[in-house]
């Protein structure tokens, strides 16, 4: 039975799996987040997203985050997978898993590592409409406050 | 020496391809790179300063020396960002270590 588990992927994420992977029987919760994809963005209505990454370092920038997740609270197992490709509207593109004795830290590390996750790594999404698309980047000005 | 430069999202789309090689002399940075890909593509420019760049997939700053064989990649801001409330922790992107 494996450990930890970061993943960039291509295939249709299985959140059951996930779930499964990182319990056991020491845990009395599991905290998932699944990120969707929505059929509008500001007002546009949206055909479908493509989700590219860098896919070596946003494995290793994942598991930074397990990481630190594990310093700040008592979890047992953190899982984390990211589709790349194109993603149709109602299908899962990201999916955080982490498991804990207890659901305070779960819950907490969970909403944590989801964030972080949008911060830091290397993936981008585009947005692909009835007419026009383009790539989304963070704002900038959160982007230079971060960096600070 | 020679420098791999992978190029995501809207930086791939500006410059054509996905990646490339580049000869870069001896004690070269992550500066002169980034000097030597606006003088290929002018466009470059324009969002040259919205990207963390990373070397052998750590984010670095700008003055980092590069070495034979590294792997540099360009990397526009990434799709977050736009949670309410988001964790300012001070680490994030590449941190303390980003310099302009």
């Amino acid at each position: 039975m494996s450990a930890d588990l970061y993943r960039i992927q291509g295939e249709a994420i299985q959140p059951d799996a996930l779930h499964d992977t990182v319990l056991r029987e020491s845990d009395g919760a599991v905290a998932t987040f699944a990120g969707v994809v929505r059929n509008q963005s500001q007002g546009r209505r949206t055909r479908y997203l493509v989700y590219d990454a860098y896919r070596e370092m946003a494995e290793m920038k994942m598991a930074e985050i397990g990481g630190e997740v594990k310093e700040k609270w008592e979890v047992d197992r953190v899982g984390m997978l990211h589709r790349v490709g194109r993603l149709e509207i109602g299908e899962t593109s990201v999916l955080i898993a982490i498991s804990a004795p207890h659901r305070k830290a779960a819950l907490e590390a969970c909403h944590y590592a989801i964030d972080r996750l949008k911060e830091t790594v290397p993936i981008w999404k585009k947005e692909v409409w009835t007419d026009g698309e383009e790539w989304i980047e963070g704002d900038p000005s959160a982007s230079q406050q971060s960096k600070k | 020496m020679e420098i791999k430069v992978l190029f995501f999202a809207s930086c791939r789309d500006l410059v054509g391809k996905s990646q490339t090689s580049i000869t870069m002399s001896d004690g070269a940075s992550v500066s002169d790179l980034l000097a030597r890909l606006a003088a290929d593509h002018p466009r470059f420019t324009e969002m040259e300063a919205s990207l963390m760049v990373s070397v052998n997939q750590a984010y670095v700053d700008r003055s980092q020396p590069l070495q034979d064989g590294d792997e540099a990649a360009l990397i526009p801001p990434v799709s977050g960002g736009a949670a309410a409330g988001g964790v300012a922790t001070g680490e994030s992107r590449g941190g303390r270590s980003h310099v302009r």
